[in-house]
């Protein structure tokens, strides 16, 4: 008779672990306030640098993205992109030109030659947009959550679209630090599960019996109650929000030797150890995932 | 009292049990930092009750003295069982273990005081003190087993050695013991340039940067070949308790004293000139090895299939099949040993085989994950031989026995096989529909290694309230030498 239970209990497990996951489950719609257009001013001047404080200077003033690119903005530019000709339909995937780099044929280095590159995948069940054969169109709910799914390459070809930058990770991480002192994250010292989104925070986004982690709107964290949700203001010193948890962020630095491009920032399917300012990530530059989105940098 | 603390702290069984009941503890409590427990909250509450303090900044360091001290413990287990299954002189048995009990629970304690209760120096200096004179008693062991004496030759045939009479077993200890304390320099050099320029790391960190420094990369050998060679070590111990001989052990220990030198000179290169070739060195070293643990194994299991058909005329199959299985704590290490090359050693290799296909496209917190679940399985590996020895050496009988031995590799051997499927997750599932698989997968460690560590409990509280006995199980075990017990 145990075995019989046994058996029901191992059974279970597995077509437990086999069922079908909802990509399209229903999505609370949050308008947060803040505004997705608008830049911050990170002034120039010394910062302590990485997670043994380093000092650090950046001699320049600049601006970055407040938010993540939403999917929305990404989808106009898709649209615009692909009517002038600056991307194209290739298969599965929209491309857009690249220029390479520099092949140094160091030990694991794979070469990134001249030619088209993946932006975004199409038909991929877990991308927030829709694609008619014409038209980008937004899945209604996502408009103001941040773009997922888009490569390296897709979000460089973004950022020079309309002639702003991928942030280099020490932009970035000033960003999110601020000058005045070595917090670990955008906020402080300590995290909450309502500063952020990441891995078993419990936000309205999350359903871990099924689908899991899903992204929440960009600046999302920043004080305001949603249908009793209490999120706390997780902005950084400059005012950018979603420095820590959501989505990873592509960052701009091409290293000689390497053909990896590097994340910052942790995301919803990460451990709170992930969304400290100094952790990194990387990955191909082909790479693509809802769990990773970026934002730009321009200069003043 | 004084029986009871010598028990305790003079027997071989009662410091093995000392140094398990000190691992044990550790683990319950630190464990519930991170995984499940700390997405339940439990963590934020254990933080506050024993008034942790936790710097972000901090978490590599913590973790680095955390998986040392319990490394720690792990050497000291090992090395009792070596004192007491080699011949060796008394002074060096009696030096060695009080160095290393006093080192191990100084690293232990002070350690994790330092690590996890704010940054007093005079712990942390007490810390590098417990990691000296663990180093010192390793110098000692590699003294007391010097192969060379003809009081230690082998004078049976049935075992390895050379024409002369030279014991092959203990050569393979003594160059087990001898490349472990040099070993253990090569993490010791890098630490005691902390705080003076090199910065503490966790090496699943830093896998991708392609320009490491010389002390980069001497952690980073170190880590592999310190985890190698307790393996190799528990590997020796295991083969001695049951008496591995004949023909297998002829070629087996050769072959392993060449792995074990073999591998060490591999992962020593890579701080050399020979670094482009280190790793070619350490698939060489690393194959003898293995080998080696492979003729264990055919000779324990044809030993135990033997034994158990013992009588019966012409047995079948199922007959061997149930002779092979009839004793878990004999049967456990061996098949811990083959369950190994499925969760690891192949693991690693097929990974290496379809390295553009994965590492080169997968992004590095995959790569984390694969390379972290990895050591954690082989070292938790290592952890469950030592048990199922343990409840021998004990000498857990009949049904008690059964329970013991077949939950410890039950339990284990789910939660392995589960981490290894959530490690290769990433080749047959997306990461938008993984997480049905993931609760299930998660479910099933934390089935596996939690009921696992209540075995572990139930035998501690057992072992504690026996020690209340006045004639308790302690008492038995008082004088008790484990070459006493050796199969025959």
């Amino acid at each position: 008779m145990k075995r019989i239970y046994l058996s029901i209990i191992l059974l279970s497990a597995v077509l437990v672990s086999c069922a079908s996951v909802d990509l399209n489950a229903p999505i609370p719609s949050f308008d947060t306030g803040v505004d997705p257009d608008s830049w911050a001013l990170i002034p120039a001047g010394p910062f302590l640098e990485g997670q043994h404080d380093h000092p650090a200077l950046i001699d320049y003033d600049y601006q970055m993205m407040v938010t993540g690119v939403t999917v929305a903005q990404y989808m106009d530019f898709l649209n615009i992109a692909l009517v002038d000709g600056s991307l194209k339909i290739d298969g599965e995937q929209i491309v857009g030109f690249y220029p390479g780099d520099q092949f140094r044929a160091v030990k694991h280095e794979i070469e990134i030659t001249a030619t088209d590159y993946i932006f975004v995948p199409l038909n991929d069940p877990a991308s927030r947009f829709t694609f008619d054969g014409f038209t980008f169109s937004v899945i209604p709910g996502y408009e103001n959550h941040p773009m997922t799914n888009v490569s390296w390459f897709g979000a460089w070809g973004y950022c020079g679209y309309y002639a702003f930058s991928l942030p280099s990770e020490l932009e970035w991480e000033k960003a999110a630090r601020g000058s005045a002192d070595n917090r670990p994250f955008p906020w402080g010292d300590e995290i909450a599960r309502n500063n952020a989104n990441f891995y078993t925070s419990r936000d309205p986004f999350e359903e871990m019996s099924s689908f899991g982690s899903r992204t929440s709107p960009v600046g999302f964290y920043n004080g305001n109650t949603y249908d009793g949700y209490v999120t706390l203001d997780s902005a950084s010193p400059y005012g950018l929000y979603d420095m820590a948890g959501n989505v990873w962020q592509w960052t701009g630095d091409v290293y000689e030797g390497q053909h990896y491009r590097y994340m910052r920032g942790g995301s919803k399917d990460t451990y709170d150890m992930d969304l400290r300012i100094w952790v990194r990530n990387n990955a191909t530059p082909t790479y693509y995932s809802p769990g990773v989105g970026f934002r730009c940098a321009r200069n003043p | 009292m004084a029986k009871r603390l010598g028990f305790l702290f003079r027997s071989t069984k009662g410091l093995i049990l000392v140094a398990i009941a000190m691992i044990g503890l550790e683990t319950a409590i630190f464990g519930m930092l991170s995984g499940p427990l700390a997405e339940l909250g439990v963590r934020d509450f254990v933080v506050r009750f024993l008034k942790m303090d936790l710097v972000q900044a901090e978490r590599e360091g913590r973790i680095i003295i955390l998986y040392h001290s319990i490394a720690m413990a792990v050497v000291a287990i090992e090395t009792y069982m070596i004192t007491s299954l080699l011949k060796m002189k008394e002074f060096y048995k009696l030096a060695v273990r009080v160095l290393i009990t006093v080192g191990y629970i100084l690293t232990m304690i002070f350690g994790m005081g330092f690590a996890y209760w704010g940054h007093n120096w005079i712990l942390h200096g007490l810390y590098i003190t417990g990691l000296s004179l663990i180093f010192f008693a390793g110098v000692l062991l590699v003294i007391a087993l010097w192969p060379w004496n003809k009081e230690y030759y082998q004078p049976d045939k049935a075992y390895s050695r050379t024409k002369k009479g030279l014991d092959m077993e203990r050569v393979a200890f003594f160059a087990a013991a001898l490349t472990t304390v040099l070993s253990a320099l090569f993490g010791a050099v890098p630490g005691s340039y902390f705080g003076n320029g090199f910065e503490t790391f966790l090496a699943e960190n830093i896998i991708r940067v392609p320009e490491k420094s010389v002390l980069d990369l001497s952690i980073i050998g170190h880590l592999h070949i310190m985890l190698a060679l307790i393996a190799i070590m528990i590997t020796l111990i295991v083969g001695r308790w049951l008496n591995f001989k004949g023909i297998l052990h002829k070629i087996a220990m050769p072959l392993m004293i060449l792995g074990t030198v073999v591998l060490n000179l591999g992962v020593w290169g890579v701080v050399t000139p020979l670094e482009p070739i280190a790793h070619m060195i350490i698939y060489v070293g690393a194959t003898p090895s293995m080998l080696a643990a492979l003729m264990l194994v055919i000779f324990t299991w044809d030993k135990l299939i033997r034994e158990g058909i013992a009588g019966i005329q012409k047995p079948n199959g199922w007959q061997k099949l149930k002779a092979l299985l009839r004793d878990p704590l004999r049967f456990g290490p061996m098949w811990q040993m083959v369950f190994m090359n499925f969760t690891t050693s192949f693991l690693g290799i097929f990974m290496a085989v379809r390295l553009d296909e994965i590492f080169r496209v997968w992004p590095a917190h995959e790569e984390r994950i694969e390379l972290t679940g990895h050591w954690h399985v082989l070292s938790a590996i290592i952890a469950t031989i030592i048990l199922l020895y343990y409840g021998d050496m004990i000498g857990l009988k009949g049904k008690l026995r059964q329970v013991y031995g077949w939950s410890i590799i039950i339990l284990s051997d789910l939660a392995f096989g589960s981490v290894t499927i959530f490690e290769m997750k990433r080749l047959f599932i997306t990461e938008a529909t993984q997480q049905p698989l993931v609760n299930t997968l998660m479910l099933l460690m934390d089935i596996g290694l939690g009921l696992l560590l209540v075995v572990l409990a139930m035998m501690m509280i057992w072992r504690l309230l026996d020690l209340f006995r006045k004639k308790g199980r302690w008492t038995e075990e008082v004088d008790h030498e484990l070459s006493e017990e050796v199969s025959k």
